[in-house]
């Protein structure tokens, strides 16, 4: 009896050192869930999530207090690759963050623009130059279209552009074919 | 010549179709109207232009120059004004416009001034900078810029050259007429090559089902000073792929992902051998080549064809036919769809290739795959095309990496054998697509994380130093009062140095408010300050405009 | 749709016309030695085969037209209807004809996407549930008195009333089941092969069919519809491991040329393992595929409850292909000669 409760306290000394040793050995810095999720997120840190960022959201999904479907940008298939990472089952991205749009970037009217420079505060990734009374412009190889800027505008001179298809950017399309189809053409 | 010959794994023999356009000599195409010349018509960054709309040039001026290393010079192909420069339809698979540089021709086809090149007396850097601004280019069907193909580096010597005549594409012919009708200037280019890149030993494969250019190019090659092989090489497509040609002639593979350099080879086509030799000793750039008009045309034949002209004019000299089902530049197996016949001759149509429904059915509804391995079998890169195009097909990009995607040549041997019609090739580039696109994406939003932290990391130093800076100068204020009240006796209180403090502030902030004005203002024009004021005007009514509402909605309850 | 824009002249349907017409000296062969009856049971699983497709195409969505053009389900009917016994009933036949293309074929995904080679799954099936009714082998004509008619061979697949005697006069038991059984009596392998059943090389008749399906498999081979190493691989498997075991002990373990020439060898080595869709697809995971096939069925034929052990082995190496295709992975142009396994 004695013995017993003997060799299970030393057991669990020695697991217990062996534990703490590899927790100083091993040690992770930082958090790599969260660096991941926020690897696989798009970075337009446009607050759709609901979140100051796609930092602080990947944090959140970390932590469990967000869902994975609250990010519009990333699409359906950015549920689909956190799903993957989580080991949890993919759901429908949450419309009331937002639905997916065509990957756009900001324009400024120039006629229009008052130099504000509000835009250029909101503005979460640097992307807009000018200065006070000046005109500004957006710095469209840096914009990611988060939208960030139409809402402080006061003269509303900033739209939304999407990024128009050219040959440089364009890619090939998924080529159809699937049976079902074909075999409707035919019938038709 | 009895060299020991190597055979490449896979491969296919389609119906060549080769002799249709062989029985008439080349002719000169004749001088259109309006050129169209591309300023992408090679790999890397397209030219940037030059001239101006308006401009006159004269046959052979750089019209847009190299940008970068990996860049070639675009010419004018004839004399005459430049009419536009703006986005015109271009011979690509997506039917997309691109910046092109129109030239309306006054038919006089007036050269600029040229004069051969003394190469041997020119540094090798200097004389690859000349063929980069004569605009050379792999006239082979990758377009890469020829200088840097020239260019054998510090650290590899390039012992082996092959000159490739395989041209092994159905069809196709402008190869096998080059050979025939100039192989004395194909070997004057190779001789330039030999001095760039040092090689000693000089190999010409040519496929057995061009004897007249084995003929032609073998008695051409006897009469050299250096030693010049010309091998009969067996006829399998794609043998004219230089990772072919260098297995079938060496017997050595290029290694996965690096280029035939590292095995020291080098490997030039045929065509760009002559383009070479134009340039060098005659000071032309490369402002014309061989194509080849065939399929479904009355005269299929070979043309000398001005870079820019448009391909409908080819085909109505070629003879066209009724029952046209469609143009392919290229052959039929890695040929691209043109999307109009307006599309110029481009650097890189070697094949102008008309269709019709009896020389090409149309392609049967495909099956699903049912894991034969015909493909693999037919694979010259030794892939496995059936789990390709399952990965491809099923969007695991990663898995389809895994197994050597980017090994692919796009040869369309797969797609030529699969007995379910699978066109097995187009899931291929399009999973190549997508994960370039992807690699771009990723890059993108790594740069907005950057930035953003960035941002985040100003704003919070930005805030510091605000918060110190205040500190520091409230404590020097009351420092200040208070050697005041001194002076003056008790009868300020805290609360008062407090309001003084604060007076001081806004007064300073009124002065600044005055104070700014527009930068880079002095030294204008009278009507560039007059504009300045209509902004100015405008933007203070847009003011109002934005405070009214404001008002109103204050009013309304 | 872009390049190639030319196609070779093969399609699915030329592939399993071949397969099909490779088939028929075995079939010739078969009703030469053994009675017409096979026609029968071919025929009933043909039209079975072409129903139960044609009604899976439907629910599911698809054409008809291209998919039973491509004859891949006359393919499965004719492969399960040789490895039935030819003298089976009707409603047997028809069960695993349904069940292999119902269950094994479309309920995976139709053609292309069934990991089980589907005839293998309808006569394993069959054998599992129905033990006693796959033992209506006709026997050879040269060993039997009475010689059934096609008329006859019908009555009997169809139930209908034949005399015990006659039926008993037909059907004997397989080569492989006589040495199993023998064997199992404590007989030596040179006493069970006393009995008139067994040939030159294999059983009476059943060795001259096997050569019929052998030549029909080299024909395929010819026409590079199958590869070679599927076949030899499995030809190799067996000839080895029964060659080691009859090393071993002659007296217990039967020669290696006897379990080689059996029909559901070549049948198998050359139509059912080579079956693209359920097989290996590298060059060498062809040569484990095979081999392993090769081992499974004399491991299930000496010590497994089943007399011939083909299609238990070529499903259980079906289920090894995507483990064994990860691991086969050729070297592929300019790749360097040891592949690193990701």
């Amino acid at each position: 009896m004695l013995a017993a409760i003997g060799v299970m306290a030393i057991l669990a000394v020695a697991i217990g050192l062996v534990l703490g040793w590899s927790a100083i050995r091993f040690k992770v810095e930082g958090n790599p869930l969260a660096e991941k999720i926020d690897a696989i997120l798009p970075q337009t840190q446009c607050g759709q999530c609901g979140f100051p960022g796609c930092r602080p959201y990947a944090e959140a999904i970390a932590k469990g207090e967000a869902d994975i479907n609250q990010c519009p940008p990333g699409g359906e298939e950015g549920v689909k690759k956190l799903a993957e990472l989580l080991g949890v089952e993919p759901k429908p991205l949450d419309e009331t963050h937002g639905t997916p749009k065509p990957k756009s970037v900001a324009f400024i009217d120039e006629n229009t623009c008052i130099g504000c420079t509000l835009c250029i505060q909101a503005c979460p990734v640097d992307a807009i130059s000018g200065a006070a009374k000046q005109m500004h412009t957006i710095i469209t190889a840096e914009c990611t279209g988060c939208e960030l800027c139409l809402p402080p505008c006061p003269v509303d001179c900033i739209s939304m552009v999407p990024i128009a298809e050219d040959l440089p950017h364009w890619k090939w399309k998924h080529p159809v074919v699937m049976m079902k189809q074909i075999a409707e053409t035919e019938d038709a | 010549m009895s060299r020991e010959l190597f055979r490449f794994k896979g491969g296919v023999h389609p119906p060549e179709h080769k002799a249709e356009s062989t029985s008439r000599p080349i002719h000169a195409a004749p001088l259109p109207k309006k050129l169209v010349i591309p300023l992408r018509q090679h790999i890397g960054n397209p030219a940037k232009p030059v001239v101006e709309v308006g401009e006159r040039v004269l046959k052979g001026q750089m019209i847009a120059a190299a940008d970068g290393y990996i860049s070639t010079a675009v010419h004018a192909s004839s004399s005459g004004t430049v009419a536009a420069i703006d986005l015109q339809p271009v011979p690509h698979i997506s039917g997309l416009p691109d910046l092109c540089i129109t030239i309306e021709t006054d038919g006089r086809d007036e050269w600029v001034a040229h004069a051969p090149l003394d190469y041997q007396a020119m540094e090798s850097p200097q004389l690859r900078m000349q063929l980069r601004d004569l605009g050379l280019a792999g006239l082979g069907g990758a377009v890469f810029p020829s200088a840097v193909k020239l260019d054998p580096g510090a650290s590899h010597a390039c012992p082996t050259l092959i000159i490739n005549g395989g041209e092994c594409e159905p069809w196709i012919t402008c190869d096998d007429m080059l050979m025939r009708h100039h192989a004395d200037e194909i070997l004057q280019g190779v001789a330039i090559m030999r001095h760039l890149l040092g090689s000693t030993e000089i190999l010409v494969g040519i496929e057995d089902n061009k004897p007249e250019a084995l003929d032609s190019m073998r008695s051409a090659a006897a009469k050299l000073d250096f030693a010049v092989e010309v091998v009969k090489v067996p006829a399998r497509y794609p043998g004219g792929g230089a990772k072919q040609m260098i297995e079938t002639l060496t017997g050595k593979q290029v290694p996965s992902g690096k280029l035939s350099t590292d095995i020291g080879i080098q490997v030039f086509n045929v065509g760009t051998s002559y383009a070479l030799a134009r340039a060098i000793h005659h000071g032309e750039p490369l402002i014309s080549r061989l194509v080849t008009v065939t399929g479904h045309v009355l005269r299929p034949q070979n043309f000398e064809v001005l870079i820019g002209t448009p391909m409908h004019t080819l085909i109505t000299l070629a003879g066209d036919r009724d029952g046209t089902t469609g143009v392919l530049m290229g052959g039929p197996m890695m040929g691209v769809p043109v999307p109009n016949l307006d599309v110029p001759v481009v650097k890189a149509t070697n094949c102008i290739l008309v269709k019709s429904k009896e020389l090409f059915p149309p392609l049967p509804k495909a099956l699903p795959c049912i894991r034969c391995t015909r493909c693999a079998d037919a694979c010259p890169a030794e892939l496995q095309p059936q789990e390709l195009f399952r990965f491809a097909k099923a969007g695991d990009f990663g898995r389809a990496q895994e197994y050597h995607l980017f090994d692919c040549i796009e040869c369309g041997c797969c797609s030529y054998v699969c007995p379910s019609h699978i066109p097995l090739v187009d899931f291929y580039r399009y999973a190549k697509g997508e994960i370039w696109a992807r690699e771009k994406d990723k890059r993108a939003a790594d740069l907005a994380r950057e930035r953003h932290e960035f941002r985040q990391f100003r704003q919070e130093r930005e805030k510091k130093e605000k918060a110190e800076k205040l500190a520091a100068k409230a404590q020097a204020k009351r420092a200040e009062l208070a050697a005041v009240p001194a002076a003056e006796g008790a009868a300020v209180s805290d609360a008062d140095a407090k309001k003084a403090l604060i007076a001081a502030a806004l007064a300073r902030a009124q002065a600044k408010k005055t104070d700014t004005a527009p930068k880079n203002v002095d030294q204008l024009t009278p009507e560039q300050l007059h504009q300045i004021e209509e902004i100015e005007a405008r933007r203070t009514k847009i003011r109002e405009l934005a405070r009214k509402p404001l008002e109103s909605e204050e009013k309304k309850p | 749709m872009a390049s190639p824009f030319i196609l070779d002249r093969t399609s699915v349907t030329q592939v399993m016309a071949w397969v099909l017409a490779a088939l028929l000296p075995g079939i010739a062969t078969y009703v030469w030695l053994f009675g017409p009856g096979i026609l029968v049971t071919l025929s009933l699983a043909t039209v079975t085969a072409l129903a139960a497709e044609a009604a899976m195409l439907k629910a599911r969505g698809y054409p008809a037209k291209p998919f039973l053009a491509d004859l891949s389900a006359i393919v499965t009917a004719w492969l399960l209807a040789l490895s039935l016994p030819s003298l089976a009933p009707w409603w047997l036949i028809i069960t695993g004809t349904l069940f292999a293309i119902v269950v094994a074929k479309h309920l995976y995904g139709g053609l292309g996407q069934n990991i089980f080679n589907p005839a293998m799954v309808g006569y394993a099936v069959l054998i599992v549930s129905f033990p006693v009714q796959m033992t209506h082998w006709a026997g050879p004509n040269e060993l039997t008195s009475v010689h059934l008619t096609l008329a006859q061979s019908a009555t009997v697949i169809f139930g209908g009333d034949v005399p015990r005697t006659t039926l008993d006069a037909v059907t004997m038991a397989t080569p492989l089941d006589a040495l199993r059984t023998g064997l199992l009596q404590q007989l030596t392998v040179d006493e069970v092969m006393t009995h008139p059943i067994f040939g030159h090389y294999g059983g009476v008749g059943f060795e001259w069919l096997a050569g019929a399906f052998l030549l029909g498999g080299l024909l395929l081979w010819a026409l590079r519809i199958i590869s070679w190493q599927v076949p030899l691989a499995f030809l190799a498997g067996i000839w080895l491991t029964a060659g080691f075991l009859n090393f071993y002990d002659a007296g217990r373990f039967g020669p290696p040329w006897f379990h080689l020439f059996a029909p559901s060898v070549m049948l198998g080595a050359f139509f059912i393992a080579t079956d693209p869709v359920s097989g290996a697809t590298t060059p060498r995971g062809k040569l484990v595929f095979g081999l392993g096939a090769g081992f499974l069925t004399m491991a299930i034929r000496t010590w497994g409850g089943f007399p011939d052990g083909v299609a238990f082995a070529i499903l259980l190496m079906n289920l090894c292909v995507p483990l064994i295709d990860q691991y086969t992975q050729p070297r592929i142009y300019g790749g360097a000669d040891k592949e690193p396994r990701t």
